[in-house]
């Protein structure tokens, strides 16, 4: 390795270094505030060192990595998500008895595994990269002891992501086997060169990668953990899982198969799984009565959404997934930073009672609710809007005009789900039991900031296009 | 920038009332009252600077008054584009005039969180504003939805008892409709991009584009059905009594007067020039619901007790009008649609507004209930008895030459169909009258010792009187504004089938 290559490699080092940093100072002292303190540190400097590194992009490093614009933009919002759970979590754990530092930690690797997917062009480094992400999860889901349903979510996310990974690993194997590499450039040259492959073992592989990633993605049929992690786990947790777990194994997927000239029978497969999580995942949403479990159906639908700008043709696909992930980002931190702000240290605020009449009692908050909610319906003035316009104009323009109007009607349903939670909002009646929580003042300065962002990228969302477009044109299977 | 300048203003003074009303109850009203009578001058300012008739066609398909075009978002070729002919004019006009009635109106109403209320009074505004002023399809979408959510919340807050069912399906009905307006719209630019290699949502560029006739008719339903929804059109209409009935007094006015004519100005602006061919084919079956929707509206508003929900039918009824002659796509006709909108919005908003002011005072909405108020109340009555004979079409009131227009302008395009449309007339004077007759006449059995109309509320209605009047009895200012506009686009819709002809 030269020099160059530890520049290329500066973002991951910081953060595994803000890990171990903040593991000593836990050891030396137990400071709620120093280990935020150091966390939030090790954050911004890696999030800085990527403008350290754009210069040198794209810059191979070794054969499982590939730093380029496309990674260096998605370890940016990977760590940024982080930085914001960060914030989130430490008003929700000061509410909290018990250990709160190593949350920090588990958070960082977490983080680390993320930023590893986003740059990884081989099958060893996807692999790598994504039990660097879930192990630390299968923790911080189960973070708060005391309370049963984190326990449950815990272990449901230990078995099911362990199965996925299982899956994952068949499938990797199989293509290995077929095709005597698992480096994804390799794989897409062999593929676009020679026709005399067996397709009997490279199905099969590919379907077992597609059911792994379906599970972490968690699309339809593969889906059936994620209200009860999401009801379960810790609402910081839930925020982490719903953004940057996702976000990291989908710009994985992008990279994987932006290297496969044709994927030819894989794309009805992607497409049935698309139309089945919009429709599948925002039905079911309407039968929630816990906000939660509501927000995971529709963070189904929502991957369902983004499948259709995965299967547009072309670097639309790139862009548009790259602006919706981005813009979904903003948009479930935002609405699980006010479901983390509003939660008692008993329990979480999952229930529609929790809600009910918060205009009046908390006007700023529940404005912000309203425009997170009415983002992730797509509805103008926020960058929802414009991400969902993406879609439909990507969508549009690689013709699939079936999964536009599945997309377009079921995202109508979705209106019914979210409208019933907004008029909780608004409603004259208070609740009976009432405790104002003591808000923390960090994530409340953090839903501000995400709010503007929203209002920020619906109405001039130019700077945001430019970054994907340039994300896009520098995109590469490695 | 004058044009931004119109909607700035009510954006601005809609965050300057949220935030006013933490301290006070009157500085929202007043700062809403600023804005929207700011916006009423400048308005008038421009229609008097362009009045008169624009007898040169200009060379470009559409002939602005006023425009503006900034970059927005050069990725889709979408452009901050608003520009003003004389049918967006008017539309402006009427959006301020009944704004500013929409405020003074509300006045003591709405003691509950005034500030946000205002907020959300203006900004509606601003939408229907947007979309009467924007040149650009995305914007005019983006304006669009704008108006509902701010729409939704004056229902939803202040409205009356079943508030929450009212909110929650007026913004249904019209989101979805709006959705599939939204993949029209990107299936329009993407058709217009194949063709030309540009990607713009520029409606002048996007004007004459050449559509293959399968897709022109399905690409012409998503906007339709907007359109349609918004009118509203039978039989798409059924979120509209809930939505009027339920709506607090500026919210049914707003309704009534602009969000309902935003639908018609699509039609008119979008619909036909954008697709003469397919606005054609389905004219028949149009017009023959707009029939229905007349004969509908008057019927079930003859058979209502309450009041608010009779109005709303005659704005069903009076819409059916509107949508009837804007198919029939002729000078008169479209002059008489055109008419049709402004005295409605007007007579209308006023009917609301005397609703609102029967309920604060008798507490009911049942006519019923009512009676006799004549006796206790004559300013008010004799006012009603006015807009009454507004919505009956008495001759010299602006509605009376709407529906004449229309009717004129339609019976050479189906005969038929005029016949029937006239009888909706007859059914007019029915509901009117028996509208007079229980609520204003006979008796006060019940004993109503209540104060008539205050200072501030005849400040409200003289001017809608006297507008209606003038509407009425000298429209030529009206036409002249409007010709121009008129002629260019029947132009643009003519060219374009002759082109397809070829």
């Amino acid at each position: 390795m030269q020099r160059a290559d530890f520049t290329a490699l500066l973002p991951f080092i910081l953060l595994a270094a803000a890990a171990v940093v903040a593991m000593l100072a836990i050891a030396v002292t137990r400071s709620h505030r120093l280990t935020l303190s150091l966390t939030l540190i090790g954050l911004a400097a890696a999030f800085g060192s990527l403008f350290l590194v754009l210069p040198i992009a794209p810059s191979p490093v070794t054969p499982l990595l590939l730093i380029d614009q496309y990674a260096l933009f998605y370890i940016g919002l990977f760590v940024a998500a982080g930085f914001a759970v960060a914030l989130l979590a430490y008003g929700y754990l000061e509410k909290q008895e018990g250990r709160r530092e190593e949350f920090y930690l588990l958070l960082l690797i977490a983080t680390l595994g993320a930023a590893v997917l986003a740059a990884s062009s081989h099958f060893a480094s996807f692999f790598l990269g994504l039990e660097t992400l879930s192990i630390p999860l299968f923790a911080l889901n189960a973070y708060v002891q005391h309370r049963r349903r984190p326990l449950e979510a815990g272990i449901k996310y230990l078995v099911l992501a362990t199965s996925s990974s299982a899956f994952l690993l068949f499938g990797m194997a199989l293509i290995y086997t077929d095709l005597g590499t698992m480096s994804f450039r390799r794989i897409g040259a062999l593929l676009s060169g020679n026709p005399e492959i067996h397709p009997a073992l490279l199905l099969p592989g590919a379907a077992m990668i597609l059911t792994g990633v379906g599970f972490k993605l968690s699309l339809v049929p593969f889906h059936f953990w994620t209200p009860d992690v999401y009801e379960g786990a810790p609402a910081p947790v839930a925020a982490f899982i719903a953004t940057v777990s996702k976000g990291a194994v989908f710009a994985l997927l992008l990279r994987a198969a932006a290297g496969v000239p044709d994927a030819g029978p894989m794309i009805p497969a992607i497409s049935v799984i698309a139309a089945a999580s919009m429709i599948l995942g925002n039905f079911l949403a309407l039968l929630q009565d816990n906000v939660k479990r509501m927000l995971a159906y529709s963070s189904i639908a929502q991957m369902g959404y983004i499948l259709v700008a995965f299967l547009s043709a072309g670097s639309g696909a790139v862009e548009t997934a790259s602006f919706y992930l981005a813009v979904y980002f903003v948009t479930t931190l935002g609405a699980f930073g006010v479901v983390t702000l509003l939660s008692r240290p008993e329990r979480d605020a999952d229930l529609l009672n929790d809600y009910r009449g918060l205009f009046r009692r908390r006007p700023l908050l529940a404005g912000i609710f309203t425009a997170m909610l009415l983002s992730l319906a797509g509805l103008p003035l926020t960058a929802g809007f414009v991400g969902k316009f993406y879609i439909v104009a990507a969508g549009g323009a690689s013709a699939r005009w079936t999964l536009v109007l599945i997309l377009v009607v079921t995202s109508g349903i979705s209106l019914f789900y979210y409208l019933r939670v907004v008029v909780a909002l608004y409603a004259r009646t208070e609740p009976t039991e009432a405790p104002i929580p003591s808000l923390s003042l960090l994530g409340i300065g953090l839903v501000i900031v995400l709010a503007g962002l929203l209002i920020g990228l619906g109405i001039y969302p130019t700077p945001l296009i430019r970054v994907v477009q340039a994300v896009a044109a520098g995109f590469g299977s490695g | 920038m004058i044009l931004f300048g119109l909607i700035a203003i009510l954006l601005i003074g809609g965050l300057l009332a949220a935030a006013a009303g933490r301290w006070s109850r009157d500085w929202p009203r007043w700062i809403a009252l600023a804005a929207t009578s700011i916006g009423l001058l400048i308005s008038m300012g421009l229609w008097m600077r362009h009045a008169g008739p624009m007898a040169v066609l200009p060379p470009t398909p559409i002939a602005w008054l006023e425009q503006l075009d900034w970059r927005w978002i050069p990725r889709f070729g979408i452009r901050f584009h608003l520009a003003m002919d004389g049918l967006s004019l008017l539309l402006v006009v009427l959006s301020f005039f009944l704004g500013t009635v929409a405020v003074l109106a509300s006045w003591r109403e709405i003691q509950e969180r005034v500030g946000f209320f205002h907020f959300n009074l203006l900004w509606t505004l601003a939408g229907v504003v947007g979309v009467f002023l924007a040149a650009d399809l995305f914007l005019f979408y983006f304006a669009w939805e704008m108006m509902l959510i701010p729409m939704s919340f004056l229902i939803l807050l202040w409205g009356h008892e079943r508030r929450v069912y009212a909110a929650i399906k007026f913004f249904l009905f019209t989101q979805l409709s709006g959705l599939l307006m939204l993949v029209s719209i990107v299936a329009l630019v993407l058709t217009h991009a194949r063709q030309t290699g540009t990607l713009t949502f520029q409606y002048a560029d996007l004007l004459g584009t050449a559509i293959p006739p399968r897709s022109e008719t399905w690409i012409m339903l998503g906007f339709f059905i907007a359109f349609a929804v918004k009118l509203p059109m039978v039989p798409f209409h059924t979120w509209l009594p809930d939505a009027h009935t339920e709506a607090p007094t500026a919210g049914s006015v707003l309704l009534a007067g602009l969000l309902l004519k935003t639908g018609a100005y699509g039609l008119i602006r979008f619909v036909f020039p954008l697709f003469p061919r397919a606005a054609r084919e389905v004219a028949p079956i149009v017009m023959t619901l707009a029939v229905v929707g007349i004969l509908y509206g008057a019927i079930f508003a003859y058979s209502q007790t309450d009041l608010k929900r009779l109005i709303a039918y005659t704005s069903v009824s009076h819409l059916g009008f509107v949508l009837f002659g804007i198919f029939a796509w002729n000078g008169l006709a479209l002059q008489g649609a055109l008419m049709e909108m402004l005295a409605h919005g007007i007579g209308t908003g006023a009917l609301f507004i005397l609703a609102g002011q029967l309920q604060e005072r008798t507490g009911t909405r049942e006519i019923d209930q009512m009676g006799g108020l004549w006796q206790p109340l004559p300013r008010l009555s004799g006012a009603g008895l006015f807009f009454a004979m507004g919505a009956l079409g008495l001759p010299g009131l602006g509605t009376f030459l709407g529906e004449f227009l229309v009717l004129f302008g339609t019976y050479p395009v189906s005969r038929w169909r005029t016949v029937l449309a006239a009888i909706g007339i007859l059914l007019a004077t029915l509901y009117a009258l028996r509208l007079v007759q229980r609520v204003f006449h006979g008796p006060n059995v019940h004993n109503w010792i209540l104060p008539d109309l205050s200072v501030r509320e005849m400040f409200v209605l003289v001017p809608l009187i006297v507008s209606l009047v003038w509407l009425g009895l000298y429209p030529q200012p009206v036409f002249d504004t409007f010709g121009t506009t008129m002629k260019t686009l029947q132009q643009v819709v003519a060219d374009a089938i002759l082109a397809q002809a070829r």
